[in-house]
């Protein structure tokens, strides 16, 4: 196995707030990886410096060899919307949209044409059981059918690697889990990696290892020797 | 798992043979631990001495093969007690972790290790049954929720304790 994205000795600080303190990663090609760890430890962090969407005070982010840590913010953004997928908590869907055009977004956003887009998100509609709800809007889904739709739309542009935060925080167990599943099998359908932040070990157990963050800093047991 | 009383449950149903009872206990209860067929024989012929079932229609020809068991009132009784009792909450991982942690804690050794070291065998018996649950039937999925229940809670424990072990050194070595 290849690592495909890693963090090395990441740092980061909001204001006086330490965040990371010396993060260190590595997630292989295809993993399903959990990040867990109590509130504020500094989970969401990590996946967002991961994700090139914040720039750590000192350290690096790898992926594909690239050094993202050094890229200027547009390079970090075509990286983004190029290789990446993203799926949160709550509060994702753009709520003027039809379900089907938030998932074509991403397509769309990277210059694909309408007429191509939307057949290509409608096809994921079927694939995550959301048949018939093409056409509503995000005020119209349930919890779960709304992260689904989330999850169709962070999966649509085939991104090498998906980052969920949370994805079923907001759901209760049963509608979380059927998210869990949909996104679990999917991605290891396509090859994608999965970076998923969760505090729930039900969760968690979904993936192929867990890591544990305390205090802004990673403790990966299987990795270190006992 | 009590047998005779599963077995019992099994024959309210309908009356049947030995072989159907052990196919249904296999199936819904055996979890890969089939039940002997001596098992299953001895067991009715218990319950059938205590009152509890009764024998009907022997088939011709012998073998315990050929008999059909009826439930009793007696049996049935028992069945619907059973079912209605609430099963003990065994607080089963509290006296054997527990007691690991206040002893490393008097003994001066690592018993923030002792609780990772719990945490990840318990996560990895989590993803292992997270796995039977993907792959499995939806009663494959009941039981295995039932584990991953269980080990959730204890991990809840395990984290609560983690986090206050500073504190409960200082209780146990007082
Ligand atoms: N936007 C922000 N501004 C200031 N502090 C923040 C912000 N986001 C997070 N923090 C702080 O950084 C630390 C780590 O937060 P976070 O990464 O969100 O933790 P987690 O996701 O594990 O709950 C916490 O102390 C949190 O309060
Ligand atoms: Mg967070």
């Amino acid at each position: 196995m290849s690592v495909v994205i890693e963090a090395r000795d990441v740092t980061f600080a909001f204001g006086q707030t330490p965040a990371l303190r010396g993060a260190s990663v590595a997630v292989d090609a295809g993993e399903i990886l959990a990040i867990m760890g109590p509130s504020g430890s500094g989970k969401s962090t990590l996946l967002h410096c991961l994700a090139g969407i914040l720039v750590p005070d000192s350290g690096e982010i790898l992926f594909d060899g690239i050094r993202v840590h050094a890229m200027a913010e547009t390079q970090r953004s075509s990286l983004r919307r190029d290789r990446f997928g993203f799926v949160f908590q709550f509060g994702q869907l753009v709520p003027e949209l039809t379900a089907v055009e938030n998932v074509a977004l991403p397509l769309l956003l990277s210059g694909v044409r309408r007429s191509q887009a939307l057949p290509k998100a409608r096809a994921w509609f079927a694939r995550l059981g959301l048949d018939g709800l093409e056409h509503r809007r995000s005020g119209e889904l349930s919890g779960g059918q709304a992260q689904r739709v989330a999850l169709a739309r962070g999966l649509v542009a085939e991104p090498q690697v998906l980052f969920a935060d949370e994805p079923t925080g907001a759901l209760d167990s049963l509608t979380g889990e059927q998210v869990m599943d949909l996104l679990v099998g999917t991605a290891r359908e396509q090859g994608t990696t999965v970076i998923l932040v969760t505090h729930e070990p039900r969760i968690a157990a979904y993936a192929d290892r867990e890591v544990m963050v305390r205090d802004g800093r990673v403790n990966a047991p299987d990795r270190i020797a006992s | 798992m009590s047998v005779p009383l599963t077995l019992l449950g099994l024959l309210e149903r309908e009356p049947s043979h030995g072989y159907d009872l052990k196919r249904d206990y296999d199936a819904f209860f055996g979890r890969g631990k089939p039940l002997p067929f001596g098992q299953v024989y001895s067991t009715l012929s218990r319950l059938a001495r205590d009152g509890k079932v009764v024998i009907s229609d022997v088939a011709p020809g012998s073998g315990p093969d050929r008999k059909r068991y009826i439930i009793t009132d007696l049996g049935a009784t028992e069945v619907e007690q059973w079912l209605t009792q609430p099963v003990d909450p065994e607080p089963h991982l509290q006296t054997v972790l527990f007691a690991k942690v206040v002893l490393a804690l008097m003994l001066d050794r690592p018993a923030a290790e002792y609780l990772d070291t719990q945490r990840r065998a318990h996560l990895h018996r989590m993803r292992e049954l997270t796995e039977i649950k993907r792959a499995g039937s939806l009663v494959d999925a009941l039981l295995a929720d039932h584990g991953l229940y269980h080990l959730e809670a204890d991990l809840r424990w395990i984290e609560m304790t983690g986090a206050r072990l500073d504190a409960l050194r200082k209780e146990v070595r007082s």
